[in-house]
């Protein structure tokens, strides 16, 4: 999906008006749904595979949820950072971007949701 | 008057950090949506965008100590393993849910959702955050950036009502205690 498009046509859409450029933003709103994804997968996963779990056990005390929690954010920051180089100074289209990022929100609540995972694992 | 140190440290996590994180994200999503039918754009003084700055600060703050403090202080008290032939569960919530029919969704369902949910709330409230402040003039110019901030600060409400209303629910039927006790008035017998 390409996101991005010129500025000079976003202008040329509004005569006489000087837009921000938004990609910063979209950077920003993108990566969060990105990471709410990011959590309720990686936590399917570690649910799913015990050896997965194993894998995400950081801190004993804490089990699994401490690597699901500190992969997930990485991941996301490093989504945010990558697209934040990326769409510097751009303008994209932020209703595509928003409609993503919308949909990869309610993706990663329903994932977190123990019956819907439970459900995808056939449990 | 005494409390135990788990039980403190269980207060601050929910009701220090997890419930003003609540409050606080309740009223920004009031002061967004009031803003969203305003004439003219809110033009604040030097210092109102410093408070502004502040405000915002302090809930991104709040909503990682919450999830930081539960994760990795609270929730080891919680699912601790009792020991083979422990009949006592009392220091060991997670069994005495778990030892009941009738109280074990409140671990199946309650905590393994409030678990992962609640990181949801300061993701989503830090990106809120983080457009608030360097995206302002964007926020004015472009209604679609406004309503992305104005979602997440949404799901970030939600998702901490849900893990703050499990929690309650939690230490209800399986109080966090232990550790050393804490007189706070009164004599020792």
């Amino acid at each position: 999906m390409n996101l991005s498009r010129s500025e000079s046509a976003e202008q040329a859409a509004t005569p006489g008006k000087h837009l921000l450029p938004n990609g910063p933003a979209a950077a920003a709103i993108l990566s969060a749904g990105a990471g709410c994804t990011f959590i309720g997968l990686i936590a399917l996963a570690a649910d799913a595979s015990k050896p997965i779990a194993k894998l995400l056990t950081l801190y004993l005390p804490t089990g699994p949820l401490s690597g699901v929690s500190s992969v997930a954010i990485l991941l996301w920051l490093g989504m945010w950072l990558i697209l934040a180089k990326r769409w510097k100074g751009k303008t994209v289209a932020l209703g595509k971007v928003n409609a993503t990022a919308f949909l990869l929100l309610a993706l990663g609540i329903l994932l977190t949701f123990p019956p819907f995972a439970d459900f995808l694992q056939g449990k | 008057m005494e409390i135990t140190l788990r039980a403190l440290v269980t207060m601050i996590h929910g009701m220090l950090f997890g419930a003003f994180f609540l409050m606080a994200t309740f009223g920004l999503v009031v002061e967004l949506t009031r803003s969203s039918f305003g004439e003219q754009p809110l033009r604040l003084t030097p210092r109102g965008y410093s408070l502004e700055r502040f405000y915002l600060f302090t809930i991104v703050a709040l909503g990682w100590a919450a999830v930081l403090t539960g994760a990795y202080i609270v929730y080891p008290w919680y699912r601790a393993v009792p020991p083979a032939g422990a009949t006592d569960l009392a220091l060991y919530p997670k069994y005495v849910l778990m030892s009941s029919a009738t109280t074990a969704g409140w671990h199946t369902l309650g905590m393994e959702w409030k678990e992962h949910i609640a990181w949801i709330a300061p993701v989503a409230m830090s990106m809120v955050a983080y457009i608030f402040t360097t995206h302002r003039r964007l926020m004015r110019e472009q209604p679609k950036v406004r309503q992305a901030v104005l979602v997440f600060a949404l799901v970030a409400f939600g998702a901490a009502g849900v893990a703050g209303l499990f929690g309650a629910m939690l230490n209800k039927y399986a109080p966090i205690n232990g550790g050393s006790t804490i007189r706070l008035t009164g004599k020792n017998q």
